[in-house]
């Protein structure tokens, strides 16, 4: 329970909160950082995972490759870029997109697969492009499963960004490192407790996110939603 | 008119789906391609639209190589109906059936309009335009499904198994839809089914199919009923069980007739009796509703 008392007092203490290295200053430098790392891992998985959904190609080789993806440790991934790079923010954008690519890809093509194929073939034979059968019918019938992954990867960003402080001063890992050197435990565990915080506040995000872009129709009338199904019954 | 010219296509697997088929479908009438599971009678239709494409021959709407066509562009000018209605689940009724109209150009409020016409048309209340499809019964979708078929006005209608999917109270009840839209608006309606009460209801033409895509019999359902051209044809339309042939038994109250199995079928009226219930010159009540099979 000390630490905890500890990692408090160093939360509410306002020498923290002044400065280069203030918490508020982390917490927002540890935010823009998953964004960022965001953006460019759903820029690379996002159109290459509609590609496989779309066309049913190259399934498997996404499979491995993000199974292979996925077996890469990030810290040593982050170490190699770093020694190749050097210090900075490089290494760890590097590190973590990589980490975050497979459940982009994963959630992209996925949501395209889980589409009812006879949806798919109606929309093509009444006319539509392949274009705006991605654009019509895929890409809104999917996203849900897509914000899925881009949950999961934000999740995973969120948490290991910490790394990005092993070669940058930067960020909330910046804490658990210098709490780790000075052996100053509350300080670690105040920053621990920054990063599961932001972890929450995220999936909650995210949670709302996901209620708003899965399309109406398909959730009414599913039989758990009780009110709309009885409405729909009738006539 | 449409016209297959020695079609046959052979899939990748190495399936033989139709082999040299020759067919003309005639314009403004009701041409049924009724058979078994692989009789690739769905491929057939799916050739129409360019949804397959033949591996040899012609496919021809009015005389011109549909081959030569832009596929997408002659896929918006042909009605297209499926079994379970493929209607888009995350669009309004109403929007489903204004799909392909603003694909094609339209306004979305003129076509919206347009559409709330449609659901006239096939019989849906318009309090319906603003559920989704999951909302609606099964029947109800696949009238919106021939509402989105019929929104760009197609000459062309093609339907597959569309009420293959329903009970068979409400199948009844859209194929008399079916008939009264069909004497409404006039299409060339090319329909699939593996029923073959279904083709005979429905039916100017229809040509049943074995295995592969061969033809076993085309023509008109009493010519088919009158004289079928083999075993095959015989079985398939159910005349050598006796289902079709039906005898007058007197049971004391009165004549009813009995079909080959010693069932009711029903009774004989006073209307004109021929089995050509669905032949191409009857017109409305022209059919003896009392000696349908069943």
């Amino acid at each position: 329970m000390n630490f905890f008392l500890d990692a408090l007092n160093w939360l509410v203490d306002p020498a923290n909160h002044v400065g280069d290295g203030a918490i508020g200053i982390r917490v927002v430098q540890h935010l823009g950082f998953t964004a960022v790392t965001l953006v460019f891992a759903s820029v690379i998985a996002i159109p290459i995972g509609f590609l496989i959904g779309h066309t049913g190609r190259g399934r498997g080789l996404a499979v491995a490759v993000s199974g292979a993806l996925r077996a890469i440790p990030t810290l040593g991934l982050l170490t190699i870029v770093a020694l190749w790079v050097g210090i900075g923010l490089d290494a760890p954008y590097v590190a973590l997109t990589v980490l975050a690519i497979p459940p982009i890809l994963a959630g992209a093509y996925t949501g395209f697969q889980a589409i009812d194929r006879t949806t798919v073939d109606a929309a093509r034979a009444v006319g539509m492009s392949e274009r705006q059968i991605v654009r019509l019918v895929e890409m809104p019938l999917g996203l849900p499963l897509l914000i899925g992954g881009l949950r999961s990867a934000t999740l995973q960003i969120v948490a290991t960004a910490t790394l990005a402080a092993y070669v940058a001063d930067f960020g909330l890992g910046r804490f658990l490192f210098t709490g780790l050197k000075t052996r100053d435990y509350g300080e670690m565990l105040g920053g621990s407790i920054l990063v599961i915080l932001l972890a929450l506040a995220l999936e909650g995000a995210f949670a709302l996110v996901r209620i708003l872009v899965v399309p109406r129709g398909v959730t009414a009338g599913r039989p758990t939603d009780i009110r709309v199904r009885s409405k729909g019954l009738t006539r | 008119m449409i016209e297959f010219r020695s079609v046959t296509k052979r899939f990748a697997d190495g399936t033989v789906a139709v082999d040299n088929f020759n067919l003309v479908l005639p314009s403004r009438k009701t041409t049924v391609l009724v058979g078994t599971s692989g009789s690739g009678k769905t491929t057939l239709l799916r050739m129409i639209n360019r949804m397959v494409d033949p591996t040899s021959g012609t496919v021809e709407i009015d005389g011109a190589d549909i081959g030569t066509l832009e596929p997408v562009k002659l896929r918006r000018g042909i009605g297209y109906v499926m079994q379970n209605s493929g209607l888009l689940p995350h669009r309004k009724v109403i929007d489903n059936v204004a799909t392909v109209p603003m694909l094609r150009g339209l306004t979305r409020k003129k076509a919206r309009e347009d559409a709330l016409l449609l659901l006239d048309t096939v019989g849906l209340d318009r309090s319906l335009a603003d559920r989704y499809p999951s909302q609606l019964s099964g029947g109800q979708q696949q009238r919106v499904g021939v509402a989105r078929g019929l929104a760009v006005n197609p000459n062309i209608l093609l339907m597959d198994e569309p009420f293959g999917a329903v009970d068979p109270i409400v199948r009844a009840e859209l194929q008399q839809e079916l008939l009264r839209l069909q004497r409404e608006l006039d299409k060339t309606v090319v329909f699939v089914t593996h029923d073959i009460d279904e083709a005979f209801l429905l039916g100017d033409q229809v040509a049943i199919l074995r295995t592969g895509g061969k033809i076993a019999q085309v023509g008109t359902p009493a010519e088919i009923l009158a004289n079928p051209a083999d075993e095959f044809v015989a079985t398939f339309v159910g005349a050598e069980r006796g289902k079709r042939s039906l005898h007058l038994e007197n049971h004391g109250h009165g004549d009813v007739l009995v079909d080959g199995d010693g069932r009711l079928a029903g009774v004989l009226v006073g209307a004109p009796t021929t089995q050509d219930k669905a032949g191409p010159a009857s017109g409305p009540g022209a059919s003896a509703p009392g000696v349908e099979p069943r």
